[in-house]
């Protein structure tokens, strides 16, 4: 047993391959569970371990899985049932799953063969973003492999479970790691997400039922399953189970992606393992979770980094990897740049979404170059209270955007005031280049 | 299939057919491949030309135009020619906070060129991008398939093939 099952295989450099991974124990789960244990034990198992989902919005496994309608589907095509893995990550800030892609590729696989037994899939997607060559490439190998050796494929190990596992690459848009957005990209089609219900876990992918899960999410399964549900909870330091990958991107002197116990202090991952701050700045705030996430302060320093912790905080754990704030750059030019990938990356689909984030990136871009009019920030406000308010948008991309607009409205109020008061930003780097509009 | 249905077809190479054939044989429906067909397509000749539009589409019976719906929304799938290799300079938060706009500033000097445009000589196009998931060691760009990162506005010109001299 582990305390870094996510990690233990991993060392920079080569990835770990067949043998490596069989060797550290790996495939020894689905061994002992497909043909042993029912589908009804491992998703106990994975309920009772507590995991939630790591992509993002930290639902729990079980649960999601346990919509999975489980009677006797019919054979053939009609009969399919489907799970995909979100390796599409895009978040700004996150730097977590291709750790795991690009250095153990062999552990998602377990996860997947793993986690389809436990739903009754029959075929597995992995949704991986276009840029991520060298994952890719290392997750086809993997396939490959896993396929000779008869852990994937028909009849694995003789059990009469099969399961086909295939590799699709994107072709770009952040929209794609929205889930039902993702199964419309499988498809072919544009990645605009799907109105809810029907959920996908009954009508998903070519209408068949679907479970969507992120890498780090699927990765876990193997661990649960291999040493069970109360050494899975043992490990968060809270209520929360089992580890996170972590990361602090920013202007820190050690910036980097740790796997630690759910529950960790942020202070102890700012400062024991990012190092702390740079020499000369200072911190001034962060988003704990990547871009969608409120912005914290240096007084949560404290907290614990949880998903119900950083929720009762106001922002959202996310995806667990922190992007610093310093004092030497300006919150209104940081929250413009964020502001101009939400417009950039909204699907156009619904109208608050294309047309307001476009809108609020055009004042903020203003603020910033000294064009700021005292009315802008009630105007900011509106905006985001209204395109921000789940239900007014068509899916959660333009709530996500809202959420450090409106921290950074409330904590660094006074910076943009001065920015509307004095006609010009205030920090020194303000003289970089314009980024121009974007529409 | 009528004659000149067979003739816009032939727009792709047998390789590229059989390729799109290859995704096409586990998927449901022949449109489910769009995106794949694309991708295959791009990956010999840089880019989607209409001829090779109209040809995607004919072998995935479906409209050009839908086709077209799908192809223009995806960043990575180009309508346009572009250089030998693009370069898809990361412009998202961590990136930006390391000085990301100066490094961007610095290979635009260098090839003279904007978002969004090539070099006089074909080799390189220059495109943003959403966070390449490298942000610590931001700032990060890709030259084609190559992840480059720790970029420094000092010397990130030298990742780059002077004008005229034979792609590396």
């Amino acid at each position: 047993m582990t305390d870094k099952p996510l990690t233990r295989n991993i060392t920079i450099g080569e990835p770990t391959d067949l043998s490596a991974y069989e060797a550290s124990g790996g495939y020894q789960a689905i061994r002992s569970t497909i043909g042993k244990l029912s589908a009804a034990d491992v998703l106990d198992m994975v309920k009772d371990s507590n995991l939630r989902g790591r992509g993002g919005a930290g639902f729990p496994t079980g649960m999601k899985w346990s919509f999975v309608p489980m009677d006797k589907t019919p054979d053939g095509p009609k009969g399919h049932k489907y799970l995909v893995c979100n390796a599409d990550e895009m978040e700004p800030g996150a730097f977590k799953d291709r750790l795991i892609l690009e250095h153990d590729p062999h552990q998602l696989i377990e996860g997947m063969i793993l986690s389809a037994y436990t739903i009754d899939a029959d075929i597995g997607y992995i949704f991986i973003r276009g840029e991520y060559h060298t994952a890719a490439k290392r997750l086809r190998d993997a396939i490959m492999e896993a396929k000779l050796k008869g852990y994937l494929g028909e009849n694995i190990l003789g059990t009469g479970y099969s399961f086909e596992l295939y590799l699709h690459s994107s072709a770009g848009r952040y929209i794609c790691g929205e889930e039902t957005a993702l199964l419309n990209s499988l498809e072919g089609k544009r990645a605009i997400p799907r109105a809810k219900p029907p959920f996908p876990q009954v009508s998903g992918l070519w209408g068949r039922p679907t479970i969507v899960n992120n890498v780090e999410t699927l990765c876990n399964i193997t661990h649960i399953v291999a040493f069970g549900a109360d050494w899975f909870k043992s490990l968060g330091l809270g209520d929360d189970s089992g580890t996170k990958l972590f990361g602090v991107s920013g202007r820190v002197k050690n910036p980097g992606c740790w796997e630690l116990p759910m529950g960790t202090p942020i202070r102890e991952i700012l400062e024991d393992h990012a190092g702390g701050m740079q020499d000369g700045y200072e911190l001034k705030g962060f988003l704990p979770g990547g871009a969608s996430t409120d912005f914290l302060l240096p007084e949560h320093l404290d907290l614990a980094m949880d998903y119900d912790t950083i929720m009762k905080a106001g922002s959202r754990m996310g995806t667990g990897t922190m992007i610093i704030l310093d004092d030497k750059t300006c919150p209104v030019a940081m929250v413009r740049n964020l502001e101009m990938f939400f417009a950039r990356e909204s699907c156009g689909f619904c109208t608050p979404c294309r047309e307001g984030l476009p809108w609020i990136y055009n004042i903020l871009d203003d603020i910033e170059n000294g064009r700021g009019r005292p009315e802008d920030i009630e105007i900011l406000e509106r905006q985001g209270a209204f395109i921000g308010a789940i239900g007014n948008t068509h899916c959660a991309h333009a709530p996500g955007a809202i959420e450090p607009l409106s921290s950074a409205l409330k904590f660094f109020a006074e910076e943009f005031n001065q920015h509307i008061e004095e006609q010009r930003c205030p920090y020194s780097h303000a003289s970089g280049p314009k980024s121009g509009r974007t529409h | 299939m009528n004659l000149a249905e067979e003739n816009m077809i032939s727009a792709l190479s047998e390789q590229e057919i059989t390729e799109i054939e290859e995704e096409i044989s586990h998927l449901p429906n022949r449109q489910s491949a769009a995106i794949d067909a694309l991708k295959i397509v791009q990956g010999y000749r840089g880019w989607i030309s209409d001829e090779s539009l109209i040809a995607i589409a004919k072998i995935l019976q479906m409209s050009t135009e839908e086709l077209d719906g799908i192809a223009t929304f995806y960043n990575l799938i180009f309508r346009y020619p572009v250089g030998e290799k693009v370069v898809l300079f990361c412009d998202s938060v961590s990136c930006w906070l390391m000085d990301g706009d100066k490094v961007c500033a610095a290979i635009k000097r260098k090839l003279k060129i904007d978002y969004g445009e090539t070099t006089s000589d074909g080799k390189y196009t220059l495109l943003p991008v959403t966070c390449l998931g490298d942000c610590d060691h931001a700032p990060a760009m890709m030259i084609g398939e190559e992840l480059h990162h720790d970029l420094d506005a000092a010397n990130v010109a030298q990742l780059f093939d002077e004008p005229g001299e034979k792609a590396s």
